[in-house]
């Protein structure tokens, strides 16, 4: 899928630039970030719409912190190749998952479970493994060195690969 | 990009009350993009646009809320390669040099994990993005430089398909959205 770079203007990269935290919370909130763009709310709403629906922006709103508000486990499962569809389908349906990728690898199926609390996170995962009939590899947490997945985007380097 | 190291406990969540999960659950697929976000919130959950707001200030300045923003897709932007590389790094040293990994530009978040021996002998996780595999291997390789021999084996595994990507799913029992 090509890069969809080249169709944000410079209002759209300041926007994305400016919002990777900080969006604030008053009472219109579009308002105010459309005052320091200097657009209207409506002008600012259409913008923001607009890369939601190209993609570029995959939401506008919190980012949460898993272990504060919840609980969470990384885990991985080793299924046959020929069988994968089938399997991520399971998982994917399992209450609580909710990220799932195929990695290239013997445990090839990779998947975030979630959860109120620890308790319901094991229960979850036990019955997902029984579900499965495959020993889970369970990853906790242990130590985050790095959590905040802001990253500053260096837009001219895209642009010129 | 910050480089802050978390508690090394995670906690159950306990400071989050029902009204909270509520608003959690409204928000993580993303606010509504209209003129006052928090009275449509407070709609769909019964509960007052003020309420929203101030609850969202504080699970802001409790840290449940890490930040507000509008968050970018980078797979769209052309970071189209993600690696997960992960690492066998001698135990004594994993705190120090955990953090200088987390500190490299390409590294996305940066975590400790139990092993599994014999199968999994790996114990950090640092996820790479980058335009192409080849500049994924690139900074894999001065991951792998900034380690050294505290490192004994490292892999990148590459997902070759996002199978389920969605926000923080909390506490609902029901079948959730996909």
């Amino acid at each position: 899928m090509p890069s969809l770079i080249n169709q944000l203007d410079t209002l759209d990269r300041r926007l994305i630039d400016g919002y990777q935290r900080g969006f604030p919370v008053c009472e219109r909130p579009y308002a105010v970030m459309a005052g320091e763009l200097g657009l209207t709310e409506s002008e600012l709403i259409a913008r923001l719409e607009r890369l939601q629906t190209l993609g570029v922006l995959s939401r506008v709103g919190p980012v949460f912190e898993h272990t504060k508000a919840g609980a969470s486990l990384l885990a991985a499962v080793a299924v046959p190749k020929n069988e994968q569809e089938a399997y991520a389908e399971l998982i994917n349906q399992a209450p609580g998952v909710n990220h799932n990728y195929a990695r290239e690898h013997d445990f090839n199926l990779w998947f975030v479970m979630t959860a109120a609390d620890e308790e319901q996170l094991d229960k979850r995962l036990d019955h997902l493994e029984a579900e499965l009939d495959r020993p889970l590899l369970r990853l906790p947490m242990l130590e985050g060195f790095h959590i905040d997945l802001s990253f500053p985007i260096p837009w001219q380097e895209l642009e010129n690969p | 990009m910050s480089d802050s190291t978390c508690q090394s406990e995670p906690s159950t969540g306990a400071v989050l009350d029902e009204q909270d999960r509520a608003i959690v659950l409204a928000t993580q697929s993303g606010l509504p993009l209209v003129s006052d976000p928090w009275a449509a919130v407070g709609q769909q959950i019964g509960m007052s646009a003020e309420d929203v707001c101030r609850r969202m200030q504080r699970m802001q300045e409790i840290g449940v809320i890490r930040r507000i923003a509008a968050v970018p897709n980078h797979y769209r932007l052309g970071y189209v390669a993600n690696g997960m590389t992960v690492w066998d790094i001698e135990d004594d040293k994993i705190d120090r040099l955990g953090r200088e990994v987390a500190r490299h530009p390409g590294v996305s978040h940066c975590y400790r994990r139990p092993r599994h021996l014999p199968k999994w002998p790996y114990n950090l996780f640092a996820m790479l993005h980058g335009r192409s595999r080849e500049e994924v291997e690139r900074q894999a390789e001065e991951l792998a430089a900034l380690l050294g021999h505290a490192s004994r084996d490292h892999l990148i595994l590459y997902s070759s398909r996002i199978l389920k990507k969605t926000g923080l799913r909390l506490a609902v029992d029901s079948p959730e959205r996909t």
